[in-house]
């Protein structure tokens, strides 16, 4: 025992950090390549459901938002607290079903796809949960009009327990 | 002339990458977009507002009303029993009248893909003409309805996925669409379980 407490001096042993800039850079280019930066603001509170049976929306190229919820705080000051429709970064503030507005987006949204593309666009719902069907309905109507038919409920994925639960 | 290139301080690099990497890991958000995918059903032309005739045993309705209850074909029922009473509906295991009818067909599946088909590769069976009414009043909440939904397609799901055990050993979710032997697999299936949900136009009741 004695032999290996001899060697260990009083001088700390300095690790060797030569490699360090490496696992750096390996972490900083998972990063730079996972990221994907929001374009848009999002100007109304979404808390979307929870749900089991959800899926992955494969190609994000495809996927055009809609958001439906009640405006953030600042946001509220101006167009009170009533639910809101999202479009793109604009919020929508037509009376009653708000077909023009969708039309305008769809056609917006779709001209960015390439020919093939275009019939397989879809809309992804971002709703918040406590928001009355009422303004669903409309979005759906209105998506309906402009022949935008793919809908997807943005939902979370929930997990259950095998058996029934209350 | 001593040819010595002055050699540059590469101690500071890291401190630079550090920089970068917490920049990222800041700006990141790493949202992963999932949901229910639907087909909502094409705007009918004006004219030609065609009442489809469905016979009534074909059809369950699903009411939401205001106060998020839940009815289903005239009574109530707690959203956890709707996947089996979804599951039932479909299957008409007995041949109940009252529950849809089922035609026959044949569907082709790759031939030689699973033991329990012929050679051909044709599937003979019956399939319900089932349909789901999903009716929603202006006022039910949102999380709710997709609560509801996420229930029916549960048990279509779920059908899916138990033909598809017995027959080719393997999950639904599993199969594969890219290689044209499982896509033919997973088309056959889901015409034998269609996702017949019907979301009706919704009524207009004053705001």
């Amino acid at each position: 025992m004695a032999k290996f407490r001899r060697k260990k001096g009083k001088e700390g042993v300095s690790i060797n950090t030569a490699s360090l800039p490496d696992i750096v850079f390996m972490l900083l280019f998972f990063f730079m390549v996972s990221t994907t930066m929001r374009e848009t603001e999002v100007q109304v509170q979404v808390k979307v459901p929870e749900a089991t049976e959800v899926k992955k929306l494969e190609k994000k190229s495809l996927v055009s938002y809609i958001y439906v919820g009640r405006p953030v705080a600042h946001v509220a000051m101006m167009y009170g607290t009533e639910p809101l429709i999202q479009l793109n970064d604009k919020l929508v503030n037509e009376e009653g079903i708000p077909y023009e507005s969708v039309q305008d987006f769809v056609l917006f949204e779709r001209e960015k796809l390439p020919e093939i593309d275009k019939k397989k666009m879809i809309m992804s719902l971002r709703i918040d949960e406590n928001i009355p069907m009422g303004k669903v309905d409309d979005v759906k109507q209105a998506l309906r009009r402009a022949r935008a038919l793919i809908i997807n409920y943005s939902a979370r994925k929930e997990y259950r327990k095998q058996g029934r639960q209350r | 002339m001593a040819r010595e290139t002055p050699e540059v301080n590469g101690g500071s690099l890291a401190d630079i990458a550090f920089l970068l990497l917490i920049f990222f890991l800041v700006t990141t958000t790493m949202d992963i977009d999932t949901g229910i995918t639907r087909l909502l059903p094409p705007e009918p032309e004006e004219e030609e507002k065609v009442e489809v005739k469905v016979n009534k045993r074909n059809v369950l309705v699903v009411l939401l009303n205001r106060s998020d209850r839940l009815m289903v074909g005239g009574a109530e029922m707690d959203r956890l029993d709707l996947k089996d009473k979804t599951i039932h509906f479909f299957t008409n295991p007995a041949n109940d009248v009252n529950l849809p009818e089922r035609e026959d067909v044949e569907i082709q599946f790759p031939p030689g893909s699973s033991s329990l088909l012929p050679p051909d590769g044709v599937w003979r069976g019956k399939v319900s003409k089932g349909v789901i009414s999903l009716q929603n009043d202006r006022s039910t909440t949102y999380g709710k309805y997709v609560q509801v939904q996420n229930e029916l397609v549960a048990a279509v799901n779920q059908l899916r996925n138990e033909f598809c055990n017995l027959y080719f050993e393997k999950d639904y979710a599993d199969l594969n669409t890219t290689s044209p032997n499982e896509e033919e697999i997973h088309n056959g299936i889901r015409k034998i379980y269609k996702m017949n949900i019907s979301e009706s136009d919704p009524k207009n009741i004053d705001r």
